[in-house]
C-alpha cells in the first residue's frame, strides 16, 4: 500500500514538473525572438539557450547588446543576474542526492524554476522534480529558442511590437519576487538609479550601476 | 564580438553554478551574502524594465513600448502565463504604433 502510495505522488509530482515546465520553456519563443530582433543569429540565439540556459542572464545580454552597449557591460548584467543560481546550487547540493558524475549536468539545470519545485516537492522525492522540471525546461526553452528566432527573421519585428516585449518579460520576471515592502522599495531604487544613469553612462552601465540599490539593506544589521 | 560575449557570459553563468554545487557550504551560508543574492534581482530586474521600456541611447523616452508595457503591468497583476504577458506587450505595442 505504502509503495502504491509513494508511486501516485510521484507521479503527481512528475505531473506537476513537466505542465510547469513547458509552459516555463515556451517563453523561449519570446527569447528567440527578441534575440534576433536585437541583431543575433539563430545559431547566436540558441548557442545562448544551450550554454547559457538561465532565463534572465540571456534577456540582460541580448537587451545590452541591442542597445549598443559593449560585450564587457552585457557579460557583467548577466552575471550579475546569474549568481543567484550559485546560491540555489548551495541549497541543492544539501537538499538531492546527486551522483558525482551527475553534477555538471545538475548545475547547468540549477535556475529559479528546477530550484523552486525541488524545494516544495515532498521529501524523496525532490531529486524526481529538479530532473523533471529540469529537462523538461531545457527540452522545450531550446526547441521554442529556436523557433522564435526563425519566425522574427521572417517578420518585421518592431512592427509586430517586439521592442516592447522586452521590458514586459522583465516585469514578468520581476513582480513574482516581490514579496514585501523592503523588495518593492529595491525594486524601485534599481529602476531610479538606472534612469538616472541612462543619460550619463554607456548603454549596460545603467544596469550594473542599479545593483547599488541593494546596499543599504545588505549593509544594515 | 558577440560570440565572445555569448562565450564568456556562458562562462561565467556555468562557473557561479558549479561554484554553488561544489564550494563547502560554510563560504556561503553568510547571511549578507544570502540576503544581497535575494535582492539583487529585483534591482538589475527593474532596472532592466526601465532601460528597455524608456531608454532609446543616452535618453529616455515614452513611446509605443510604453504601452506595452502598462498593458503588460495588467497581464501581470492577473497573474498570465509569462509568454502571455510577452505577446500583450508587443500586440499593444504595435496596435499603438498602427494608429499613432
Amino acid at each position: 500500500m505504502a509503495a502504491v502510495r509513494q508511486d501516485t505522488a510521484r507521479r503527481k509530482v512528475v505531473r506537476d514538473c513537466v505542465t510547469l515546465g513547458a509552459a516555463v520553456g515556451a517563453s523561449g519563443l519570446s527569447f528567440g525572438a527578441v534575440a534576433v530582433a536585437a541583431g543575433l543569429s539563430t545559431l547566436q540565439a540558441c548557442a545562448l539557450s544551450l550554454l547559457v540556459f538561465s532565463g534572465g542572464s540571456q534577456f540582460a545580454l541580448v537587451g545590452v547588446l541591442g542597445a549598443g552597449g559593449s560585450a564587457a557591460a552585457g557579460i557583467a548584467s548577466a552575471s550579475l543576474l546569474g549568481s543567484r543560481n550559485l546560491l540555489y546550487a548551495v541549497r541543492l547540493a544539501t537538499l538531492l542526492r546527486v551522483p558525482r558524475s551527475r553534477r555538471v549536468v545538475a548545475a547547468q539545470l540549477t535556475i529559479d524554476e528546477t530550484t523552486a519545485m525541488s524545494i516544495t516537492a515532498p521529501a524523496g522525492l525532490r531529486d524526481t522534480a529538479f530532473w523533471a522540471t529540469g529537462i523538461t525546461i531545457f527540452t522545450t526553452w531550446n526547441l521554442a529558442t529556436l523557433l522564435g528566432a526563425l519566425g522574427a527573421a521572417v517578420f518585421d519585428t518592431n512592427a509586430i511590437g517586439l521592442d516592447a516585449a522586452v521590458g514586459a518579460a522583465f516585469l514578468a520576471l520581476l513582480v513574482p519576487q516581490i514579496r514585501d515592502r523592503r523588495g518593492a522599495r529595491i525594486a524601485i531604487g534599481g529602476a531610479l538609479l538606472a534612469a538616472a544613469a541612462v543619460p550619463v553612462t554607456p548603454a549596460g552601465v545603467p544596469v550594473i550601476v542599479a545593483a547599488l540599490a541593494i546596499v543599504p539593506a545588505v549593509l544594515r544589521r | 564580438m558577440t560570440w565572445i560575449a555569448i562565450f564568456a557570459t556562458a562562462a561565467a553563468c556555468f562557473a557561479l553554478k558549479v561554484a554553488g554545487w561544489s564550494l563547502p557550504v560554510r563560504l556561503l551560508d553568510g547571511e549578507r551574502l544570502q540576503r544581497a543574492a535575494t535582492l539583487l534581482p529585483l534591482a538589475l530586474l527593474a532596472a532592466l524594465v526601465v532601460v528597455q521600456t524608456f531608454g532609446d541611447g543616452r535618453s529616455l523616452v515614452i513611446d509605443a513600448r510604453a504601452a506595452g508595457l502598462a498593458a503588460a503591468g495588467v497581464a501581470v497583476l492577473r497573474r498570465a502565463p509569462f509568454i502571455v504577458v510577452v505577446v500583450v506587450a508587443a500586440a499593444t505595442a504595435a496596435v499603438v504604433r498602427v494608429l499613432a
